[in-house]
């Protein structure tokens, strides 16, 4: 572009004091660099690029409160009960809770060969048919409207695991979302956060005293 | 003569096109960023892998420290005086025109009550210093959190509720907040999270 001023300038050569007014045609874009440097080393320093993600969780109210039947009838139907514990660990256990077994509670971790590999396992049905739902996905063939859809009928389908999370106080929030991270990953659609009881308090202990607490209160 | 002339060009660098690119880099930050907004307290969310974005208007943002303190910002200042004469009226607290101005602006808020009168006297650079410091009730005894949740919702009815917490927050603390909105009946809310890097697939 400076090239072509030069040009210009170059017309009027014949008059004399050519250089001068070369100059004048050419502008200088040093200080407009410089400006513009600044704002965006303020739009850098001062904004967020990407919105943060979320999570949606829907929590069940408290009138329509869960009664101890229903409870129940989860727990039979081979529900599985991840307990969030402090130092990150989680334990878990599949169905009714045994007080009598101190093995019934396992240890399990939040890495991928841990908890995730467990659901994984329970739910592999529905995770078969929301990675092909997938591919379908990707070559095009259904929309995305449909695949919302067809997943969570796949996710709510009747043989689907139902996952129990209780937290104690002593975990942390990243635990939580650990744990419902897993949720997402496992494609598992049928998951509650529910309040820890004395039951797995119990459990714990019972676990740690390798079955001497059990045993204790059965004598007592 | 040629030589000098030579010399004189070379020493003009061209800036336009420099300039060209400095210039679509600052239409790109200003068409793609947000800012940010300004926070009594530092908190780091936990990632995962959900990519849900958060809508930008009508949020209820429920901030929580790793110590437990709770704060709450509104992003429209019009829900911000109404919820403030609502949960005044609420606690026995009258507000000047002053001081609600001056609440209006403020970007979060978490004040208890009795020491709110105090806090909009100070000057501004002042509430940042002591914001961090106070933190919004949320016991049994004294749930002013459940109060100002309410009034706000009384407000604006497409509030969307969204809960920030630091990934070291204990889970008690959190357990407070829920079991708060879960008495309102607000069963539906965000957390907010940052983007795991780690495919979901491994």
């Amino acid at each position: 572009m400076a090239e072509l001023q030069t040009n210009d300038g170059g017309g009027k050569k014949k008059k004399g004091g050519s250089k001068q007014k070369k100059i004048s045609v050419h502008v200088d874009f040093t200080p407009m660099v410089d400006m513009n440097m600044l704002l965006i080393t303020f739009f850098m320093l001062c904004t967020s690029l990407s919105k943060p993600q979320t999570m949606e969780i829907n929590m069940p109210s408290n009138d329509q409160k869960i009664t101890a039947e229903d409870r129940e009838k989860v727990k039979a139907s081979q529900a599985i009960t991840l307990v969030l514990s402090g130092g990150d660990s989680i334990f878990y256990y599949t169905g009714q809770p045994d007080y009598k077994d101190y093995n019934s509670l396992k240890l399990s971790s939040y890495k991928a060969d841990g908890i995730r590999s467990l659901l994984m396992k329970r739910n592999q049905e529905a995770v078969l048919k929301i990675n092909d739902l997938k591919k379908k996905k990707l070559e095009l063939k259904i929309t995305q409207e449909q695949f919302t859809k067809q997943a969570s009928e796949i996710k709510g389908g009747k043989n689907t695991p139902v996952v129990i999370i209780k937290a104690s106080d002593k975990a942390t929030y990243k635990n939580l979302i650990d744990a419902l991270d897993e949720m997402q990953i496992c494609n598992i659609g049928k998951y509650v956060i529910d309040k820890i009881t004395p039951a797995e308090f119990f459990l714990m202990k019972n676990r740690e005293t390798k079955g001497a607490h059990a045993a204790k209160f059965g004598n007592s | 003569m040629s030589k000098v002339k030579v010399a004189r060009k070379s020493t003009l660098i061209d800036m336009t096109a420099m300039s060209d690119v400095t210039v679509l880099l600052l239409t790109f930050f200003m068409l793609t960023s947000t800012f940010v907004k300004k926070e009594p307290v530092e908190v780091s969310t936990p990632a995962s892998v959900s990519e849900i974005k958060i809508p930008e208007t009508n949020i209820l943002q429920i901030l929580i420290d790793p110590t437990g303190k709770v704060f709450l910002s509104l992003d429209k200042q019009t829900d911000m005086i109404n919820t403030l004469t609502t949960v005044g009226g609420e606690l026995g607290v009258t507000f000047t025109p002053e001081e609600i101005q001056k609440f209006k602006i403020q970007k979060t808020f978490g004040v208890p009550m009795k020491s709110m009168k105090a806090f909009l006297a100070l000057p501004a650079e002042k509430e940042d210093e002591i914001l961090k410091d106070y933190g919004i009730p949320t016991d049994s005894t004294d749930n002013q959190f459940k109060v100002w949740i309410k009034a706000a919702r009384a407000t604006n009815q497409d509030l969307r509720i969204a809960i920030k917490a630091d990934s070291k927050t204990p889970y008690k603390v959190i357990k407070d907040v829920m079991t708060s909105l879960q008495d309102l009946r607000e069963n539906r809310y965000n957390l907010i999270t940052s983007l795991k890097v780690e495919s979901a697939n491994k």
